[in-house]
């Protein structure tokens, strides 16, 4: 018992340290990440059950904000090969199983 | 020739008519001559407009002519005549001019014809309903024609590509181990730097951390710093040097043209001031020129003062930037001495006031020390009143000795680990002994105040102490001296070889003396006594014969025994107010500068006069 309440806390710890957004990759300028971050946790909390919907809501806020052609991708386990614009990338990683890349490419 | 006759024959064929005309036929698919060409040559023709009365335009127009005729019925003659006219207007209407005629006949018949019917009209028309009287219809074939045309523009076709977008390829694998593993990372970094931030960063930390959200980019935007400091270092150069130009043209060009009236006296021209705000409190306790960059320096910033002992500084400046030093050191404890190793222009050994000594490298980034003595590394335990660096040993060390009040003269080598010491000499008070206990003769440890080493003969060196004793030592004899000169009454402040002649050497001291020596010779070559406590004596480097000394009353004095064997030959004013005693002096190596410092952190740089820079004859 002991050893189970000790890996739930763990899981508690790791749950409650590993939420916080975490960009792994990004050459978007300074102000363009901070928003796109910004909106990217906006979707993911406010779409926690839909990867799809989230993943819609970035899409076309970014296109509004920053020029046609946005891509998202939202998922917990893929892999991928994308060809982007320059200064126009931003893989995350967010709420501890979740991965996001968003980038630029019309 | 007159009389010849031409024949003319009168054909019926039309002379301009073509004689072979050829047709294509489409059925025969070749051009085929037309055996029949029409003869017919029209002469004159043209379009008529008389209708036939019984078609029925004719008949339209009969009506019309005959509702107007019925009207107008009861003014016969007039009216006829009018009518006729009227008739033959309407009917005229239209009408060329050259059938005016033939219509006037036409219309004549015409009018007869209606005439009669005229009258049959009258009788009928009081039954008849009144008729419509008809429109008279616009000629619609009478148009004028009138076309304009814009200029047409020629059009041409132009087209171009705009660049595409740069573009870049990325690829990712997010599973769910990898975001685990990038998590666990982050975390430990945040760790780290929480350990090694500053406090504001930190209560920063906390707080984002507080709200739940820390976004911690991974990429630092590059310093473009680095590339500036160059530029900046030389532009700073330049303003600083056009704000100090009169003083940098007088460093360069001013010779004194007064001096050739001043029979042989000279003076001190007062350059560029070297101050920074760090050191207002502090004394300068020792300055150095770099042996290779001739305009750079270092000042060794402490306090004399045993109740007032605070940090210290060093600080390195050049005259090319006369206003901020070039590289900042500063220590906990006040720095009595520093020297610049000959051979390693970026090396500067300092000596502390607490005792220590230190190995400073300018040519590495930090302010920090990069080696230092400690009590377990046998500091000394009084000040250290100077240093100076030896050459490399037989492992190629670089080392340097050291003389301190506690009365020992220790040389330090720098190996891999930090400074090791070695004791050379034990210093004590000849004749002294003092009862220890348990009845021991402890000899009492002389204070040594400065040494100079010979230039030539390495083992050879002077100490001076503060009993006013010069003692002439050798670096192979631990505790015995080889001479001992009765020099000063008050402790020596300076001894310094004579660069050139290799037995003279001169001290100062605070009992207002300098005196001049041959170290073969028990006695002082010369004694100058200067009214004034002397804080530091220079050899000229350019000539074997000139020296300068300060006073603690502000006076800078240039001797030039070539010249004058008995007085100075400049005697000035150098330092700002009385209370600020300048305390040590040096030549520049090059130029004919002399740097001053004093005991309010300020040193000052002068320019020797031509008189005192006089290079002795070379005798033949």
């Amino acid at each position: 018992m002991a050893d189970t309440g000790e890996g739930k806390k763990e899981e508690a710890d790791y749950k409650t340290f590993h939420t916080f957004p975490l960009i792994r990759h990004t050459d978007m300028p300074e102000e363009m990440r901070v928003e796109a971050v910004e909106l990217c946790v906006t979707a993911c909390e406010k779409y926690t059950t839909n990867n799809e919907s989230a993943a819609k809501m970035i899409k076309e806020m970014m296109d509004k904000k920053f020029g046609s052609s946005w891509h998202v991708v939202i998922g917990e386990g893929f892999g991928f090969e994308i060809t982007h614009e320059v200064k126009n990338l931003l893989y995350m990683f967010f709420g501890g199983s979740l991965a996001v890349c968003v980038w630029k490419c019309s | 020739e007159l009389k010849e006759e031409f024949t003319r024959i009168l054909k019926a064929n039309n002379p301009y008519a073509p004689q072979n005309i050829v047709r294509y036929s489409f059925k025969k698919r070749a051009y085929k001559p037309i055996n029949y060409v029409d003869q017919m040559a029209i002469h004159f023709s043209m379009n008529g407009n008389m209708i036939l009365k019984d078609s029925d335009e004719g008949r339209r127009q009969s009506i019309k002519l005959s509702t107007t005729a019925a009207e107008k019925a009861p003014v016969e003659t007039s009216a006829v005549t009018s009518e006729e006219a009227e008739i033959k207007d309407e009917d005229s209407t239209g009408d060329t001019q050259a059938a005016g005629e033939e219509e006037g006949e036409g219309s004549g018949t015409a009018e007869v014809a209606e005439a009669v019917e005229a009258v049959e009209a009258v009788e009928a028309e009081e039954p008849a309903p009144p008729r419509v009287k008809e429109q008279k219809l616009a000629n619609r074939f009478n148009f004028i024609e009138s076309a304009s045309r814009t200029v047409n523009r020629p059009m041409q076709e132009s087209a171009c590509q705009t660049d595409p977008t740069p573009r870049k390829d990325f690829s990712a694998t997010p599973t769910q181990w990898e975001i685990y593993d990038a998590y666990v990372e982050e975390l430990q970094k945040i760790a780290m730097s929480k350990m090694k931030a500053k406090p504001k960063a930190q209560i920063a930390e906390t707080e984002d951390k507080n709200k739940g959200r820390k976004l911690t980019p991974l990429e630092s935007q590059s310093d473009d710093l680095p590339t500036f400091s160059d530029t900046a270092k030389v532009l700073e150069r330049m303003v600083d040097q056009s704000g100090f130009d009169d003083i940098a043209q007088d460093f360069k060009y001013f010779e004194d043209a007064s001096d050739e009236y001043r029979d042989q006296q000279g003076t001190l021209l007062p350059l560029w001031k070297f101050q920074a705000d760090k050191t207002k409190r502090l004394a300068v306790t020792d300055i150095s020129w770099n042996p290779k960059h001739k305009d750079l320096f270092a000042a060794g910033y402490g306090s004399y003062d045993f109740t007032k002992q605070g940090q210290g500084m060093l600080l390195v400046y050049t005259m090319k930037n006369p206003s901020f030093p070039e590289y900042i050191f500063s220590s906990e404890s006040g720095i009595m001495c520093l020297d610049f190793h000959n051979d390693y222009p970026y090396l500067v050994a300092v000596g502390f006031y607490d005792g220590n000594v230190a190995i400073y490298n300018l040519n590495k980034a930090t302010s920090q020390r990069s080696h230092k003595s400690s009590p377990k590394s046998g500091k000394h335990t009084e000040p250290v009143w100077q240093v100076k660096w030896q050459k490399d040993d037989i492992e190629n060390n670089v080392n340097f000795f050291s003389i301190s009040s506690d009365g020992r003269i220790v040389s330090w080598t720098l190996v891999k680990s930090g400074l090791v010491h070695t004791d050379i000499i034990k210093l004590s008070v000849e004749g002294t002994t003092t009862e220890g206990p348990e009845g021991l003769q402890l000899q009492n440890p002389g204070c040594g105040t400065s040494f100079d080493f010979h230039k030539e003969i390495d083992y050879l060196f002077l100490v001076g102490t503060e009993e006013g004793k010069i003692y002439k030592c050798s670096k192979f004899y631990s505790r015995q001296f080889l001479d001992v000169f009765e020099a000063h009454h008050m402790p020596v402040d300076s001894i310094r070889w004579n660069p050139y002649h290799m037995k003279v050497f001169i001290s100062c001291s605070s009992d207002w003396t300098v005196k001049i020596w041959d170290h073969t010779i028990k006695t002082p070559m010369f004694i100058y006594n200067l009214n004034s406590a002397v804080g530091d004596v220079a050899w000229s480097p350019y000539s074997s014969t000139v020296f300068a000394a300060v006073t603690t009353d502000g006076k800078a004095h240039v001797f030039d025994l070539n010249i004058n064997k008995y007085e100075a030959l400049c005697t000035q004013l150098v330092v700002g107010k009385k209370k600020y005693k300048p305390t040590c002096i040096q030549f520049n190596p090059v130029y004919p500068v002399v740097i001053i410092g004093d005991e309010r952190g300020h040193v000052t740089s002068l320019k020797l006069s031509p008189n005192l820079r006089k290079m002795p004859k070379v005798r033949r």
